[in-house]
């Protein structure tokens, strides 16, 4: 991270469980980030780790009434959101912090037009009349490159493709100028030639108004892309991050190095792609170790006994292993 | 739309004429109308002269021809009992239905809605068991039994409300609510149910991520598209009530086309039975060809399917 940014929104030991018939789900168990202003934090990991739950948690929008966040903090320039009513959150969700959602196929209501659903984020933000509102929108769309944005208005989501729906989505997102974006695997439901687009179109974005960023993804090329800074997420805890290029060159967690070997290379030609042996622990049942040590070839008996604390590896760049104590003692 | 609606249109009057064909055919297999008709005491030539006067002494296809022609042309033969065309009878005895039915429905439906609401944003919780229980029960009275305990305690017991026949507006509540009591279950079992499935939709994050309330996303958002499937529901006991008010018309001697059928079938009015089982099949194919506008209205997707 620059240090010259402001921190815009910053995570502190966040833990939000899901209280669901089998048992109680970690999927939020720890996490702690600093997001500054202008910048890109990628949150990496494999389905089911967390990284959704994260995002949701920061904007206290969990599933009810299972979900709840039962620890931490989350500070957006300073005040914690954790603490604030329903009715103080709603004016934080769409104005500071905005989220675009996964699959843009059902991210938008099929019986409302688009120009309706984009007005109806508009009118939350601005006390125009209904006029004033619609072109508003209009100016919303073309700002994010989608053509003939007059008759687009009058469109249903059906009547549009997956790439130019994301595009309304990503429209209604920073329709309220907001200081966070958090792009929940945004382009994962796309085809190639369209991923590309969209994310150049948020780096526009982000350039434009400096909004800083929490990229979900398990994408390393989007990462490498995209990404500042990379936090991989393991079963509902950040296990490494660091600034991207530190990571990639030389990761540390053999969790991280795991993922980056399953990542095709262009140079190399592999018969087999390795892959992680093994499922991610159940979020309701985990171990009490390193909750990667059942797949871990490195595990040893300490790390099924005890987890790691965080380790300091280089600038900014950490991650919680024993492997990596930076005192020769333990090994 | 209109393509729509023209190949819907079109769809209704094949299934009509199919419909034709089988009141025909079962008015033939069940037994010669005529020998039901007469007295006992009736001689070969009484016999003879009513078959000739009901056409039953032509051959078949063209008894059905007449029967097909005539119906074209809106007619659908006497009735027996009331000496005049059996439409026209029909068609007396409709307003007295069509005034009860919207009553009962849109009395059903505003119970049903709040209430289904109200059981799937409180799903799981006792608001939520005891709306289901009284759903249950709902569906589970019988209308004749309904119809007696209510006349049972609000007329004679307590003498506040009419027990039979029309009249001023006290006359429409109980037939009404015996109508629409079978209907509150099922419409706010399937509100509940729907709204369930649709508030776990992404859109709804999107909508919460707007900053909208709660209140507003599951009244705007959610319900529109939790009240398509209820719209079907919606015409299909519409369609049930207009067969099936044949109970409740019965114990509240209510003048409709439900006790006309009753009264068809207790009196072997055989012309007026095929006239009231045409007619309301008809009414039926129209609610049905209403419901699927509506449909595509609430449902833009249908529009252009």
């Amino acid at each position: 991270m620059n240090a010259a940014e402001p921190i815009v929104l910053e995570v502190k030991d966040l833990r939000a469980y899901l209280y669901t018939r089998w048992g109680v789900v970690r999927a939020v168990d720890g996490v702690s980030f600093a997001l500054g202003e202008g910048e890109t934090l990628g949150l990496v990991g494999e389905s089911g780790c967390g990284k959704t739950m994260t995002g949701l948690s920061i904007l206290r929008l969990l599933p009810e009434p299972a979900g709840r966040i039962v620890q931490g903090q989350v500070l957006l320039e300073g005040e914690n959101l954790v603490t604030k009513s329903e009715a103080e959150m709603r004016r934080v969700r769409g104005r500071r912090i905005s989220m675009i959602l996964q699959d843009p196929q059902t991210s938008l209501n099929p019986v409302f037009t688009v120009g309706d659903q984009l007005v109806e984020a508009l009118r939350m933000l601005h006390t125009d009349g209904e006029r004033a509102l619609s072109h508003r929108a209009e100016e919303a769309l073309r700002r994010v490159k989608v053509a003939a944005p007059e008759q687009r208005m009058r469109a249903y989501p059906h009547q549009m493709s997956g790439g130019m729906k994301q595009r309304v989505v990503g429209a209604i997102a920073v329709a309220g100028e907001p200081r966070v974006l958090i792009a929940d695997e945004p382009t994962t439901a796309l085809d190639v030639t369209i991923q590309l687009q969209y994310l150049t179109l948020l780096k526009e974005i982000q350039a434009r108004t400096r909004l800083a960023m929490l990229f979900i993804t398990h994408d390393f090329g989007i990462v490498a892309r995209m990404c500042d800074r990379v936090a991989v997420m393991y079963a509902g805890r950040i296990v490494e991050s660091g600034p991207t290029r530190a990571l990639f060159r030389n990761p540390r967690h053999p969790y991280t190095e795991a993922l980056m070997a399953s990542v095709p290379r262009m140079e190399a030609s592999v018969e087999r792609l390795p892959s992680i042996e093994g499922q991610p622990p159940p979020l309701h049942d985990l171990p009490v170790g390193c909750r990667f040590a059942p797949r871990c070839r490195y595990a040893d008996d300490r790390c099924r006994r005890e987890y790691p604390p965080t380790f300091p590896i280089g600038p900014a760049h950490e991650a919680a292993c024993w492997r990596v104590e930076p005192s020769p003692s333990s090994r | 739309m209109q393509r729509f609606i023209l190949r819907r249109f079109l769809q209704s009057v094949l299934l009509l004429f199919v419909l034709a064909l089988v009141i025909f055919g079962l008015a033939r297999v069940s037994g010669n109308p005529a020998d039901l008709l007469l007295r006992e005491d009736a001689t070969q030539e009484d016999r003879a002269h009513l078959m000739r006067a009901l056409g039953l002494d032509r051959p078949v296809h063209e008894q059905l021809y007449l029967f097909l022609a005539g119906a074209l042309r809106g007619d659908l033969g006497d009735s027996i009992r009331y000496r005049k065309p059996a439409t026209e009878v029909f068609f007396e005895r409709l307003p007295n239905t069509l005034r009860l039915l919207p009553l009962a429905m849109v009395g059903a439906l505003a119970i049903a809605i709040p209430l289904g609401v109200l059981a799937a944003v409180y799903r799981g919780t006792i608001i939520d068991r005891v709306s289901g229980a009284v759903a249950v029960l709902g569906f589970a009275t019988p209308s004749f039994w309904l119809g007696i305990v209510l006349i049972y305690v609000f007329s004679i017991k307590l003498g506040v409300l009419p027990s039979s026949r029309m009249g001023g507006p006290s006359h429409y509540v109980l037939p009404a609510i015996t109508l629409g009591v079978f209907l509150v279950a099922g419409m706010m079992r399937l509100v509940r149910s729907s709204l369930l499935e649709v508030m776990g939709s992404e859109f709804v994050k999107l909508a919460r991520l707007k900053g909208l309330s709660q209140t507003v996303v599951i009244w705007k958002h959610c319900l529109r598209n939790a009240l398509i499937p209820v719209t079907t529901l919606f015409g299909v006991y519409f369609a049930l009530l207009i067969t099936g008010a044949i109970v409740t018309e019965t114990v509240f001697a209510w003048p409709g086309v439900g006790r006309l059928t009753y009264e068809a079938v207790i009196f072997r009015d055989y012309p007026l039975l095929q006239a009231v089982i045409l007619l309301k099949a008809i009414i039926v194919l129209g609610v049905n060809l209403g419901v699927d506008v509506l449909y595509a209205y609430l449902d833009p997707r249908v529009r252009y399917a």
